[in-house]
């Protein structure tokens, strides 16, 4: 059966700056992203990988190709437009989780649902990630795997269709890191969300269905997992 | 060369230039306010000064009914005198070509030799009349611009009941006549009173005068007692029915203009407080932010070896760069409104010219104060970063802390969204910066209400003395005291519709140390023209016996019912009683004593006697009754009411409008120094937390909700607060302005309230949105890259 596919980007680049000092950051990026599936973008620093996330989460446009969301092209959506799409569709999470310092976990996640079009309650969310008992804590009494987790609550509890993760882990130690991606890989088996997660952590791809490795602002290598493993079963 | 660390100073205070000007435009109106108040006084005080000089304006002044010439020469022998001069003064109606109703004039004598010796009119245009002719005057030049007339045109007066045509010979001023009021009125009007210089023997043969007099100026030697002089020509003048001598303090022009004076000053000691206070608070606000974004670079400063002492020094210079630029600011403002100002009050009063004066103290002052105020604001920041070691400067700040609280059962009570519980935990995470910035709201709102309000209570001023003291159209003042048949007379005047006849005499009040000159104002059993208004408001029936005194002069003597006084006549027969005070009256313009008819006419032992009359009339009949007032001898005067309040309202009404202009440019000043810099200051702090609501799918208007609603908050918490602070700012304005002529009431109405509201929340509004617009322009992928 053919899968659909919620992300197709054509030949997208992106230059910062102009003149000398410009900056060519992408130089013609063609993917796609299935649903369902979970991808691990891979590559050194400076490779492309968070300006590739960036535009695919419409945080940034691309300066040439076209990006689609589906069969919508995002290239020629207007700023309120890709609000829009960013509040229906797109659920992130970063290496310093960006959850606001003066609401609690179940707050934070309220942020999202009272926008959201059929959002799962906050507490729903929340217990996903085990986190049911913290829920009336602030960001500050919460340790950083916690936030983390907190922080992947409020990004699925929109029932988004993609999940984009920016070092989701990189700021864990690896025991904390595991129980972030386990909440990850339940979201994407449970509730079939496509997901990209950035990493320079090679271990870490083994636990998704294919890896794109970035080089220099180029795909390098693209390979399949023939079996992902369970986050539990990686280390670093 | 510059050293690296100043260097770093101008690029900071380059980077923060807005909110920099911010602060340094409120710290400036602070500075500017007192250099404009102590500048614009001494600009008019050395102008009268130099005015009075010039012009030989008299240290000390009496009247008399007829005194003979022949007393002059004791009268210049007197111990402090140094000139002496007699001359003839009196009221009379003039027919003005082109006015329906007779103006009043104040006629004076000129001396045979031509030009006075004090007093001295400064002619404008034209010359002084020829001694030997009869017929010419020189008039005040407000008065003949009124009419248009200039020299060589002609109009027609009533001498003592004789019409004469009179030509003009010049147009003059006086420093005698600098405000010039007709009688029984506290209100200048240039068109309905003028002064009119005219030859001694003309004068003298028109009201029987020849060798005599009724008015007399002194001058005196630079050591005399002015007191004993006083009290030495009283003891002189007695016999001739002399009404009590006094000094410059009680000469009606001098004093207005003191007044006026008065409330400068007052004004420039009010609001620069408020002013450098919230200043002080805005560098405190603005530096512990600056400081606390420098943390880091303050503890690698430390660690390269720079002293606590170095540090700190740097960031006070920062402040002090902000409190120069503010000082700098006020002072040309303040030089130039100073002048400014100054001319409009020159223009008002007619001085023929203005001595500049700046006050240098005033900039010495004001600069030390706006100066200090920016070294105290950034103290507290300053001392809070520089004593951290550098290890813990330069380790990144802990995370803030929230917690639980009032915000919580708000928040669950109102079902509020989360975006609104960001602004409230906000508020009760940082009180103190939240109190700052509705502190400075209300300390906006507050200069506005204490400006605007000089509307109401020159309203509440007016309808006091025209509606509720003073219900008649008309009043026609007497030449002299008339049996009660004259209300009969008067009631035949064609359009007269009701009369009622008033009296008043000049009295000597006096207790304990203090005394004073006023005018005792018989009150007719059953008059409903001219009331009296008791103190708590209201009209009221003077009691049969005792004296009403009026709650101002009460207070200042602290005297009160059952409290006996010592009343001297200054009219025959001239003796004192001992007399109860037995009410207080409000009177909003000018001080006078009540009692009732019978109880003045029976101190007096005469029978009772008017010498003015107050009119209810047909306005319809007004063209004949005009005519036949201006052709009845007995007649020295006439007012008509309704004409000026209008004038007076408008003419007041011009000068307040640059007064309230100014101040509400004060008010947006400081609304927008508070609004914008606390803006700038939560835009740099969550910057990263606004940036992630983007990301999340918050549109720009939501994400700006949180920011822009916080500031809304806080300033409709500031407003009310400002109305009451307000409230006390007008009840200093209002006794700062209060004069002893003139009591300004204590009313602050909603159009005040409006006003004030509308000019704080407009640059409030506009502050944030100017914010906001960076907020609008916040690149996500930036912010979200700098960890928190």
């Amino acid at each position: 059966m053919e899968r659909t596919t919620v992300f197709r980007t054509e030949g997208i680049t992106r230059v910062y700056g102009s003149g000398p000092a410009a900056v060519q950051a992408l130089r013609g990026v063609d993917m796609a992203l299935h649903a369902g599936e979970m991808v691990v973008l891979l590559g050194a620093s400076g490779s492309g990988k968070s300006t590739l996330l960036n535009i695919l989460g419409a945080l940034d446009s691309p300066t040439e190709g076209r990006v689609f969301f589906h069969d919508r092209d995002l290239t020629r959506a207007s700023e309120a437009e890709l609000t829009a799409f960013r509040r229906d569709h797109i659920g992130f999470i970063f290496q310093f989780y960006n959850l606001v310092p003066s609401l609690t976990a179940r707050e934070n996640v309220a942020l999202v649902t009272e926008i959201a079009k059929r959002p799962m309650r906050p507490e729903e969310a929340l217990e996903r990630v085990g986190l049911g008992r913290r829920m009336d804590h602030f960001p500050a009494e919460l340790s950083g795997g916690e936030q983390q987790r907190v922080a992947i609550a409020r990004a699925i509890a929109k029932r988004p269709e993609v999940l984009l993760c920016d070092e989701p882990t990189g700021a864990l130690d690896s025991r904390t890191g595991v129980t972030v991606l386990e909440a990850l890989d339940e979201v994407n088996r449970e509730l079939g969300t496509a997901t990209v997660i950035i990493t320079h952590n090679a271990d870490i791809q083994r636990i998704a269905h294919r890896v794109i490795v970035l080089a220099d602002g180029r795909i390098a290598e693209t390979h399949v997992n023939a079996t992902r493993l369970h986050p539990s079963e990686v280390s670093w | 060369m510059i050293r690296a660390l100043d260097r770093k100073l101008l690029r900071d205070l380059r980077r923060i230039w807005a909110q920099a000007l911010a602060i340094a435009l409120v710290l400036g109106c602070g500075v500017m306010v007192l250099v404009m108040g102590s500048g614009t006084q001494a600009t008019l005080i050395e102008t009268r000064d130099a005015y009075y000089e010039r012009n030989r304006f008299a240290d000390v002044f009496a009247q008399a009914t007829r005194a003979p010439l022949g007393l002059m020469p004791a009268i210049a022998e007197l111990d402090g005198v140094a000139q002496a001069e007699a001359r003839i003064a009196e009221y009379i109606l003039l027919d003005m070509p082109g006015m329906e109703e007779p103006a009043m004039g104040r006629l004076i004598s000129l001396p045979a030799t031509g030009e006075p010796v004090l007093n001295l009119p400064l002619i404008r245009r034209g010359t002084l009349p020829d001694p030997l002719r009869e017929s010419e005057v020189a008039v005040t030049e407000p008065f003949a611009e009124a009419h248009g007339l200039m020299p060589g045109d002609s109009f027609s007066a009533i001498l003592n009941g004789q019409k004469r045509e009179l030509t003009i010979t010049g147009l003059l001023l006086s420093p005698e006549f600098i405000y010039t009021m007709g009688p029984g009125t506290m209100i200048p009007d240039d068109r309905r009173f003028g002064i009119l210089w005219m030859p001694e023997a003309a004068v003298a043969a028109a009201f029987d005068m020849e060798g005599a007099f009724n008015e007399l100026l002194l001058s005196l030697t630079p050591d005399a007692r002015p007191e004993a002089v006083v009290a030495a020509l009283d003891v002189l003048l007695d016999p001739y029915g002399g009404t009590g001598a006094h000094g410059r303090d009680k000469q009606i022009s001098h004093a207005f203009l003191q007044g006026e004076l008065d409330q400068l000053a007052a004004i420039g000691v009010i609001l620069p407080p408020v002013f450098l206070l919230v200043s002080a608070f805005l560098v405190n606000m603005v530096l512990g932010r600056l400081i606390a974004l420098e943390r880091q670079q303050i503890g690698l400063l430390k660690a390269v070896g720079y002293s606590t002492a170095q540090v700190a020094a740097h960031y006070l210079k920062l402040s002090l760069g902000i409190g120069v630029l503010g000082v700098g600011l006020g002072w040309a403002a303040g030089v130039w409104l100073a002048q400014g100002i100054a001319e409009l009050y020159a223009e008002y009063f007619r001085f023929p010219y203005l001595v500049y004066r700046p006050e240098p103290v005033s900039f010495v002052v004001s600069g030390a104060l706006g100066m200090a105020t920016v070294v105290l604001g950034a103290l507290r920041a300053v001392w809070s970063s520089v004593r951290l070691s550098p290890a813990i400067a330069m380790s990144t700040p802990a995370p803030p802390k929230y917690s639980r609280g009032v915000a919580d059962a708000l928040g669950r009570l109102l079902r509020l969204r989360q975006t609104t519980m960001m602004i409230l935990r906000s508020i009760t995470r940082w009180p103190g910066r939240a109190a700052v910035t509705v502190f400075g709201v209300a300390a906006a709102t507050a200069v506005m209400v204490s400006s605007v309000f000089t509307f109401d209570a020159m309203d509440a001023m007016l309808d006091d003395f025209f509606y509720n003291a003073n219900r008649a159209q008309m009043s026609i003042m007497l030449r002299a005291d008339r049996g009660l048949g004259v209300i009969e007379d008067a009631r035949q005047l064609p359009g007269v519709l009701q009369v009622e006849g008033h009296s008043s005499v000049p009295v000597r009040l006096r207790h304990g140390l203090r005394e004073q000159t006023m005018r005792l104002e018989a009150q007719a059993e059953g008059a409903t023209l001219i009331r009296v208004i008791a103190a708590g408001g209201g009209a009221v029936q003077v009691p049969p016996e005792g004296l009403a005194v009026p709650t101002t002069l009460a207070a200042d003597w602290g005297i009160g019912p059952g409290d006996v006084v010592e009343l001297e006549l200054l009219v025959p027969p001239r003796e004192t009683h001992r007399v109860p005070v037995t009410a207080l009256t409000r009177q909003s313009m000018g001080q006078d004593l009540h009692m009732s008819e019978a109880a003045l006419h029976a101190m007096l032992r005469q029978a009772p006697t008017v010498n003015r009359l107050n009119l209810m009339i047909d306005r319809a009949a007004l063209a004949e009754l005009n005519a036949a007032v201006k052709a009845t001898p007995a007649v020295a005067g006439v007012m008509l009411w309704d004409e000026t309040r209008t004038r007076f309202s408008d003419e007041i009404q011009r000068n307040l409008w640059t007064m309230v202009v100014i101040y509400a440019v004060l008010g947006a000043l400081i609304t927008i120094g508070v609004v914008y810099n606390a803006a700038r200051i939560q835009l740099s702090e969550r910057a990263h937390e606004l940036a992630s609501l983007r990301v999340l799918g918050f549109g720009r208007g939501e994400v700006a909700w949180v920011l822009v609603g916080e500031l809304m908050l806080l300033t409709l918490l500031g407003i009310p607060l400002g109305w009451l602070a307000g409230y006390g700012f007008a009840a200093a304005v209002a006794a700062g302005l209060s004069t002893e002529f003139v009591s300004i009431p204590l009313v602050v109405s909603n159009r005040t309230h409006a006003v004030a509201t509308l000019v704080v929340l407009v640059s409030a509004v506009a502050s944030a949105l100017l914010v906001r617009r960076r907020l609008d322009r916040i690149d996500m992928v930036s912010a979200l890259k700098a960890k928190e």
